[in-house]
């Protein structure tokens, strides 16, 4: 057999590709075939790879494709447009677009709880929130290295600080 | 600041100092930080680029502890100087080739360098001599609370810091060590050793950092994980990984040199007698050559050059540090005359 795009060598690399359920066979040959691999690793970058990503939570109904063209308020963004460029446009959208963004996140780094430092300003805003926050984190790692008298702690303490916010509202 | 000063100033990661550095080079502490309320870089028009960069340009002066740097914009400075902040190892290459709205700020001990919209609003990096972390990370963290008072960072709660990627949301922080393993290499083990890092959630990369080749035997290893662990947690786990490979480096350099000493003996010198007499010779084969010499000097087989002439031959033999030093622009071949001179002059003392 010749190979499908040259038609002058033999083919020895025979490549099967599955596209939207439709699939096809490629007989080529090795030269070709280097050719075709450069050209898919040279389109395949990491925006690629990050909107492949995106893609995988496809949701199966309508609502996701009008979710597609929602502008983010602040930078006139769509989902659409990240899910070319890879990158998002501005710290709005990931409210804007935060059910699509929450498991991108999760995907890419495995949690969606930030752990680490507040800047001082945010920090004065939400301080008392992140005592609870700070706790709920400390109880899944503690559940996560099997210390449950720890764990038994903490989610005490975190009971005890939310009756006294209910408290408080009341 | 003059630019053209810095060929006198050996960088802070060049030192050949601190902790393990006769393997770990040097530790580096990355952060990213986007303005709320602004288009990211990449998606700002050229108007709103250059309200970013005078903004975060005002906060600067107010910060006391970058009372000591430079605010270099990119506009204004020829390719030359940008390629050799570059070689410096004080702005990334991709920031280097796009000039609109973008700067670079970079402090007199080349500690710490900020590049003002790269990817990010935002990309300050403190580096160490040695393997050193912690250090790198003491002294970004104060940069950071500094300039946070006076710009407002994009943040959530939950997401942490907000950034034009979403690889690098959360702590917005990347840790990098940068390794010398040419016992690990020699011995083929390294391919071992890297496909263990993969499965782990870092990354490998070369001297120049992302789509960098490693070359002359030089891994830099960068967490990939930045949303979930807190930055303490960050480092204790890239430390952690470095431990063990600083361990492994260690067991393959004494098998090498107690069962093929003549070998490795031999490696060595004729590395360094190619430098102490060629007349022309490329950057990449210094950097192989210098990678061996230093291999030489840590296990005591080159007794009279010390670690840090051997960094500081890494550096000054780079294609733009050449041109600095001879004050003009070389071709190909001129620098590789040039360099071979001066690697001359450097080891035949």
């Amino acid at each position: 057999m010749l190979c499908n795009i040259c038609n002058k060598n033999p083919a020895t690399v025979h490549l099967t590709e599955i596209i939207d359920g439709q699939m096809s066979e490629l007989h080529i040959c090795e030269d070709c075939a280097r050719k075709k691999s450069q050209a898919m690793e040279q389109q395949f970058g990491l925006s690629d790879l990050l909107a492949g990503m995106a893609d995988f939570d496809k949701t199966k109904s309508e609502a996701s494709a009008i979710g597609m063209s929602v502008k983010c308020p602040i930078c006139g963004l769509t989902y659409a447009d990240f899910k070319k460029i890879g990158r998002l446009g501005c710290g709005e959208c990931y409210n804007t677009f935060r059910k699509y963004l929450g498991p991108l996140l999760k995907r890419i780094h495995g949690s969606t709880q930030h752990t680490g430092k507040f800047p001082a300003k945010a920090a004065k805003v939400s301080r008392k929130r992140t005592g609870i926050q700070e706790l709920r984190i400390r109880l899944s790692k503690a559940i996560e290295s099997e210390a449950f008298e720890e764990a038994a702690k903490i989610r005490d303490q975190i009971k005890e600080l939310e009756n006294k916010e209910l408290k408080k509202k009341e | 600041m003059e630019i053209r000063n810095l060929l006198n100033h050996t960088s802070e990661w060049l030192k050949g100092s601190g902790p393990n550095s006769d393997i770990v080079i040097s530790s580096r502490i990355r952060l990213a930080r986007n303005l709320s309320n602004a288009s990211f870089p990449h998606w700002a028009s050229k108007k709103q680029g250059e309200e970013t960069l005078d903004k975060i340009k005002e906060g600067f002066s107010k910060v006391d502890y970058l009372k000591n740097t430079t605010f270099l914009e990119l506009a204004k400075m020829d390719s030359l100087d940008k390629q050799f902040l570059v070689e410096r190892h004080l702005m990334s290459l991709d920031h280097a080739q796009k000039t609109n709205s973008k700067a670079v700020v970079v402090d007199d001990e080349e500690i710490v360098s900020i590049m003002v919209n790269e990817e990010d609003h935002i990309r300050m990096q403190v580096m160490q001599s040695g393997f050193n972390l912690y250090e790198a990370w003491n002294i970004i963290n104060k940069i950071d609370e500094a300039i946070a008072e006076k710009l407002d960072f994009a943040f959530l709660s939950d997401w942490g810091y907000l950034t034009a990627c979403p690889t690098n949301a959360g702590t917005g922080m990347r840790g990098s060590v940068m390794l010398h393993l040419p016992a690990l290499v020699m011995s083929q083990a390294i391919d071992r050793v890297l496909a263990a890092i993969a499965k782990l959630s870092f990354t490998t990369r070369g001297l120049y950092g992302e789509g960098t080749q490693a070359m002359g035997n030089f891994f830099q290893i960068s967490n990939q994980i930045s949303l979930g662990p807190s930055e303490n947690e960050i480092i204790e786990s890239i430390n952690g990984l470095i431990r063990q490979i600083i361990e492994q480096e260690i067991q393959a350099r004494e098998v090498l040199s107690s069962k093929n000493s003549p070998l490795l003996e031999d490696r060595i010198n004729r590395s360094l007698g190619i430098l102490r007499s060629a007349r022309i010779i490329t950057s990449q084969e210094t950097t192989e050559l210098l990678s061996m010499v230093r291999l030489g000097s840590d296990l005591g087989m080159v007794k009279d050059i010390d670690r840090r002439r051997i960094n500081e031959l890494f550096i000054v033999t780079q294609p733009a540090h050449l041109q600095k030093i001879e004050d003009k622009k070389l071709s190909s071949q001129e620098r590789d005359i040039k360099r071979a001179q001066i690697i001359r002059e450097k080891l035949n003392i």
